[in-house]
């Protein structure tokens, strides 16, 4: 059992012509590596008609609506995260009841508010009631504002973690981008907080570093945009860890922190 | 057989990097299955003369059979020509250069001067885009990253050069490869460290457009774990041909006359 707790499909209503070339490929490069299981989400039409980061609830609605479509047609490998823009409160939270009802399994907060910003609290309080975790994008030690992001760091996410000790929140793709090690030292003593080890970022020394950091426990295994990546964490682990915690880290955790019954093995 | 043309042996100043001593670059060769590595010293990237480091890189080769050397050469520091005839004269597998750590510009006359007298002395040039993602680079490495147009420059200026450049993605490869007449873009050999797998599948892509005989291995170990480079093609359909031309087929290419 191998569960991907960070992947992204396209839809017909994005800027990529390819998007169904590229869902294949996930789903091929997937079988190839032993991926029982794609939790994906997305980020409302990629930016056809509204940013990326900041979807309009409109484009919000498609993008889930557009999972919703492809966990049906894949009942046995496809899971979803209902994604939400939080300044948009009031639809925000509508969308995640009715993505929740529908079989969506997590809640996906990427950038368009802070970690920390209240707005995001309502949020989790419906993500602790229907217990589902949040996973949050992070750039790993933000130092200044990106374009097109309102990106947060893992202090500002353990922020929003320590206002909701019942809610798991997976920290996103350590190997994604900024300094894994400054974000490894945040989470450590935050306990509802794991570390999701997709992102294209293969540095020697990271995964040593997590598991020092958070132990074999908290972690899950990932893949976001690059597959390849996560096929070479993947092997990397196996030496590095105990079959016992690789089993953790491959799908035990993942079991543990998605809803009962999210996966065919619960 | 399958060759690494981008390895380091010596520690990284921006961050704590484990394996980074020669026997423990011999021990992550064997456990992704590489027969031999390219070996550049990673500290001497960082000095006022990388050349300085060559004496060490030699001598712990000479010590190893699967490591082939990579000595750093500084264009713009006296006597920089004996390190291009020393590597030349002896076991070397190209010869490195980075400009944008020495101050120096990439396509500049000194850089020319190099290509042309790697040309002459019949050594690769070998050029890496970057060594770290820009994302998380030290507040203080705040050297430029090698540019596409240099490439392209350089491999314009003498037409007997041949330069082995690592670390690039897809659009540095594509904006080269294109940007270059045929005869100079079969000059020019890139490491498939950086480039994406799928599902954007651009290796697979780059494999079709840009050719298969473009392509070497390469990791950036230690600085990366190698496995990502193995996990890369293996994620492609490849005949048992194209496998062993990317991984040990082409790099020996580069050195035929």
């Amino acid at each position: 059992m191998l569960i991907d707790v960070h992947a992204h499909f396209f839809h017909p209503r994005t800027p990529r012509a390819d998007w169904r070339e590229r869902n294949d490929s996930r789903l091929r490069a997937g079988d190839k590596m032993g991926v029982s299981i794609h939790v994906a989400s997305v980020l409302g039409t990629w930016g056809l008609t509204s940013p990326v980061y900041f979807p309009s609830p409109a484009d919000v609605t498609a993008g889930n609506e557009a999972l919703l479509v492809l966990q049906r047609e894949h009942p046995d490998s496809i899971r979803g995260y209902a994604c939400v823009n939080p300044n948009y409160t009031t639809h925000a939270l509508q969308e995640i009841e009715r993505c929740l009802r529908a079989g969506l399994v997590g809640v996906k907060l990427a950038a368009s508010r802070r970690a920390d910003d209240p707005l995001l609290d309502p949020i989790c309080e419906l993500a602790g009631d229907g217990r589902v975790p949040v996973l949050h994008h992070v750039w790993q030690h933000r130092r200044r504002d990106w374009p097109g992001q309102e990106a947060s760091d893992a202090v500002e996410l353990c922020a929003l973690a320590a206002r909701h000790p019942n809610v798991q929140f997976i920290l996103a793709h350590i190997g994604g981008g900024g300094d894994w090690e400054h974000s490894l030292g945040v989470v450590r003593d935050v306990p509802n907080v794991l570390v999701d080890l997709s992102g294209s970022g293969v540095d020697g020394g990271m995964l040593e570093a997590c598991v020092a950091a958070v132990g074999p426990e908290r972690l899950l295994w990932g893949s976001d945009l690059t597959m390849d990546t996560g096929w070479a964490k993947l092997r990397y682990l196996e030496r590095l860890l105990s079959r016992e915690d690789l089993e953790r880290v491959k799908w035990k955790n993942a079991a543990r922190v998605f809803p009962r019954g999210a996966f065919p093995s619960d | 057989m399958r060759i690494d043309v981008n390895a380091f042996v010596g520690g990284y100043p921006f961050r704590r990097v484990p394996g980074t001593s020669p026997d423990a670059l011999l021990l992550a060769m064997d456990r992704v299955g590489i027969d031999e590595a390219w070996v550049s010293h990673l500290p001497s990237v960082f000095w006022r003369n990388p050349a300085d480091g060559n004496a060490w890189l030699y001598e712990t080769a000479a010590k190893e059979g699967r490591f082939k050397p990579v000595p750093a050469v500084h264009p713009g520091f006296p006597g920089w020509e004996r390190v291009v005839a020393e590597a030349a004269a002896g076991d070397a597998a190209a010869v490195r250069c980075d400009p944008t750590y020495h101050g120096l510009d990439p396509a500049g006359a000194e850089l020319r001067a190099l290509a042309g007298t790697c040309a002459a002395a019949g050594v690769p040039l070998q050029l890496a885009v970057r060594f770290e993602d820009g994302r998380q680079r030290h507040p203080r490495d705040g050297a430029p990253e090698f540019p596409a147009a240099a490439v392209r420059a350089l491999v314009r200026c003498d037409a007997k050069v041949r330069i082995v450049v690592t670390h690039a993605d897809r659009g540095f490869i594509e904006e080269v490869h294109f940007g270059s007449t045929p005869a100079d873009a079969a000059r020019v050999w890139w490491d498939v460290s950086w480039i994406w797998g799928p599902p954007e599948d651009h290796l697979a892509l780059l494999l079709d457009t840009v050719g298969v005989e473009r392509f070497v291995f390469g990791t950036g170990q230690p600085l990366r774990i190698p496995e990502a480079s193995v996990a890369k093609l293996d994620l492609l359909e490849l005949t048992v041909e194209q496998r062993a031309v990317l991984e040990s087929g082409n790099v020996q290419r580069i050195h035929e006359p």
